[in-house]
């Protein structure tokens, strides 16, 4: 279904016109019952996170700048622009620069109530950053070094250098079975299922609403 | 952390899913959510105007009246709503603020009235928003000088019999209204700046001849009379001067103020005057100097408060007036120079240099045209034309532009420095709310291992230890807990960040070398620039051996600057921190455990000492032989 969109300027101009479209969209999300249907969220629970996500964005999309911020928030010490970036791609799966209030559901709807099969799938496709199927060496690290980067300057102990190298190398050792360099979604997975700790840590957030 | 956010909050938690399949070693437990009631509306009655609103949304800022249980002494139990006698108008804008995270100050509301709004409803004015902050700021401001204004006029009503003769001098001189002596001093000295005035003036009148020489301005002919009233009107100069002096609060600062040093100048000639009557050969000077007298006039400037304020614009518009004085000499320049070379052919002209057609130039272009110079060329004439026609531009227009600039810029400047301080004071306070919630999370990570411990070991003394923290906030800092486990690093603050740095470098060069190495590979002078900050450190006393067994088993303890882990399972150094001025907030008087406690910066003062052996009595005591700056034990 698509979504309905007032848009008070016409949607084929580019440039300008374009941040001028931005600005004025108002974006008006399903109806209830079909969010409802759609996610694994109770009505209640649905009426709550829209009031959140409402207030924070009065227009009804997120785009990356506001997202950032918001995520910001969360961690003072340090940056987590990049980290947010890469959420943002993840939450945004129809990559069109905004995440309106049913990409928000349906993100959370596996984060908060899918199976752990759901889970890492999220997982998975977070670290992928070019979503060819595929986590490399490279796309580990930049993902690596963003989550560091959120712990900020004053660590204990030091932040040094090569840590998040280390690891990677740490992750890629556990993961990658056939040592071809790249992790598949299989290899993730059934590694993941092995580890217990991960696995315990998968249903931490569970009563997060 | 805004509130604002708090809704957000969910959502962060949930996208750290995407850490765990990255950590190595296990999360931490969350924190459960003990009394999760649905959210409900509650009703607040302000004097008669009903508002609803979330419970949750009251409950963002728990620090507030509406945000804590503090609202339940207005609680109605008949009607089952909250009632506040207070004023509806001002609330709308303190509801807005739970609704919004925005506080807004309405502009036709008396300053005052809302100042007491939020001090009752325990808002702090600084979180005003951005549009409004300046607005606040204004009002706030005049409505103080306003009240200082008034006290200052109702303090000098009184009779303050307690000042001593100077001060009251002093207060005569400034104020001639104080008493009727200071006032009639205030006008003899008006009469007789105004009398020598005049008689300078009146020197230089041609007055009538005497038979058989030609005519004398007044000055000579009645010398002697005119001498006797200089001589009077300096005396009495003096006199004042040497009274003012006198009078001064801050001597020093007197001498160097613009209204003494023009009386200074007002009265020098007269006496260089009489020293130098005898010398005929400086006579020449002396005639120069009575040009100084002239300088009296400007005492008239204690007389009147448009001369002063007149002055002060002046001196603060410089910039502009010397803009124009640039600008105005260029174009002069350029004109005196084309005169000069357009008129160098014609013959007998009056154009003799550049500099000569200066004078030509500036009465041409400030549009006088005396007429003593003309320019007698075609090519001349033609650029005189030109030069007085761009004279009445380049003099006529920036001449209401200064003056209306005189108004708008002293105006624009005030609140440049205006908002350049709060600017700075708004920079501070974002910069403390941060450290304020990083360091609310270092803090609760004591207070909740504490909790943890207390309930394990099932001391009954104390319930809670310190501030009990709101769910949200617990919430939060389980989400950098987890952080910090997928990382395998911790949150520390700034400054156990720098001794860090210290003793690390410390420890790769021998200890006789002083501190002020700060060539740590990869540490560099950012680490140890703030060598100044030590901490010192009393020791502890007792622990009971049993707590001792359970502390091992429950506590983390780190020893910083020291690398090695198996540090880690004998601990028992007790180095208890002062917190000066910190309220004890681990009680540990009534606990019998010492407690380490991370130094929160705001408490902290720093001293001098170097770090003293850190001296403990404990069975179990394994102390490192670096010096180990804090004992973090975070249990019991």
């Amino acid at each position: 279904c698509v979504p309905r969109r007032i848009m008070t300027a016409s949607a084929e101009s580019y440039s300008v016109e374009d941040e001028l479209e931005m600005a004025t969209v108002r974006h008006r999300p399903e109806a209830l019952e079909l969010l409802e249907a759609q996610s694994k969220f109770t009505k209640k629970e649905l009426q709550i996170l829209y009031r959140g996500f409402k207030n924070e964005c009065p227009s009804g999309v997120v785009n990356e700048e506001t997202f950032k911020e918001i995520y910001s928030q969360f961690f003072p010490q340090g940056d987590s622009t990049t980290y947010a970036h890469f959420l943002f791609n993840a939450f945004d799966t129809d990559h069109n620069g905004a995440v309106s209030f049913e990409d928000f559901i349906k993100g959370l709807s596996i984060l908060l109530r899918g199976t752990v099969q759901e889970k890492l799938n999220w997982a998975f496709n977070l670290y992928d950053i070019n979503k060819d199927g595929y986590i490399t060496k490279e796309e580990m690290l930049d993902i690596m070094k963003a989550i560091y980067d959120m712990m900020g300057k004053c660590t204990y102990p030091v932040l040094k250098e090569d840590a998040p190298r280390q690891h990677v190398e740490t992750f890629f050792q556990k993961m990658d079975k056939n040592k071809d360099g790249v992790v598949t979604i299989d290899e993730f997975i059934e590694s993941c299922q092995k580890d217990e700790n991960i696995m315990r840590s998968m249903q931490l957030f569970e009563n997060v609403i | 952390m805004a509130a604002g956010v708090a809704a957000w909050l969910p959502f962060a938690r949930a996208a750290a899913i995407g850490w765990m399949p990255v950590a190595n070693c296990p999360m931490p437990l969350a924190p459960a959510d003990k009394n999760k009631r649905q959210d409900e509306l509650i009703v607040l009655n302000v004097s008669g105007r009903r508002f609803q609103t979330w419970r949750t949304t009251l409950e963002r800022y728990p620090d507030t009246l509406l945000g804590s249980t503090e609202k339940e002494f207005f609680f109605n139990e008949d009607t089952k709503e909250y009632f506040f006698d207070r004023d509806p108008e001002v609330f709308r804008c303190v509801l807005n603020f739970y609704r919004t995270g925005k506080l807004h100050y309405p502009r036709y509301e008396c300053i005052s009235a809302y100042d007491d709004e939020l001090a009752f409803y325990g808002i702090l004015p600084e979180i005003i928003g951005d549009c409004c902050y300046e607005e606040y700021k204004d009002r706030k401001r005049e409505n103080a000088e306003r009240l200082m204004d008034d006290n200052d006029s109702e303090n000098n009503q009184e009779s303050m019999p307690s000042l001593s003769f100077r001060q009251t001098m002093w207060r005569a001189f400034e104020n001639p209204h104080t008493s009727t002596l200071a006032l009639v001093f205030y006008y003899v000295t008006g009469f007789f700046i105004a009398v020598s005035v005049i008689t300078n003036v009146v020197e230089t009148v041609p007055c009538g001849t005497v038979p058989g020489s030609k005519e004398l301005p007044c000055g000579e002919r009645y010398s002697v009379a005119f001498f006797c009233l200089d001589t009077a009107c300096v005396m009495i100069f003096t006199v004042e001067y040497l009274l003012r002096l006198f009078a001064a609060p801050s001597r020093y600062r007197f001498i160097r103020s613009v209204m003494s040093i023009i009386d200074v100048v007002a009265i020098m000639p007269y006496y260089i005057g009489l020293v130098m009557t005898n010398n005929e050969d400086v006579s020449g000077a002396f005639v120069t100097l009575r040009v100084f007298r002239v300088f009296r006039i400007f005492k008239f400037s204690r007389h009147s408060q448009g001369l002063r304020i007149l002055g002060y614009t002046l001196k603060s518009c410089a910039s502009e007036l010397g803009f124009l004085l640039f600008s105005l000499t260029m174009a002069i320049i350029i004109f005196a120079t084309v005169m000069f070379y357009a008129e160098k052919g014609s013959s007998a002209s009056k154009f003799t240099s550049i500099p000569a057609s200066f004078w030509y130039t500036i009465v041409t272009m400030t549009t006088l045209g005396y007429g003593d110079m003309v320019p007698k060329t075609i090519a001349g004439k033609i650029f005189g034309s030109i030069c007085s026609l761009s004279g009445v531009l380049v003099i006529a227009l920036p001449v209401p532009v200064i003056v209306s600039n005189f108004s708008r810029i002293y105006h624009q400047n005030q609140r440049a420095d205006k908002r350049r301080a709060q600017k700075k004071a708004r920079l501070a306070r974002i910069r403390v709310a941060k450290t304020g919630s990083s360091n609310a999370y270092l803090h609760s990570k004591r207070n909740g291992l504490l909790n943890e411990a207390l309930e394990l070991t099932g001391t009954p003394e104390e319930e809670h230890m310190g501030k009990t923290t709101s769910l949200i906030e617990s919430q939060h800092h389980h989400l950098l807990h987890c952080l910090e486990k997928t990382t395998n690093h911790e949150f520390i603050d700034e400054q156990m960040f720098e001794q860090n740095c210290m003793e690390s470098s410390m420890q790769n060069y021998p200890s006789t070398r002083s501190p002020s190495l700060s060539s740590h590979a990869g540490l560099t002078t950012t680490c140890c620039s703030r060598r100044s900050k030590k901490t010192t450190h009393l020791p502890n006393s007792n622990l009971p051996a049993t707590r001792l067994r359970s502390m091992q088993e429950l506590s983390t303890i780190h020893i910083q600057g020291s690398e090695q882990p198996s540090l880690t399972t004998s601990r028992s150094s007790l180095n208890l921190k002062a917190d000066d001025g910190l309220r004890p907030n681990c009680k540990t008087s009534q606990i019998t455990t010492a407690i380490i406690s991370i130094p929160t910066p705001p408490a902290l003062t720093p001293e001098g000492e170097s770090r003293p052996p850190p001296a403990s009595p404990g069975p179990n005591t394994n102390i490192p032989s670096i010096a180990s700056n804090v004992v973090k034990v975070s249990a019991l």
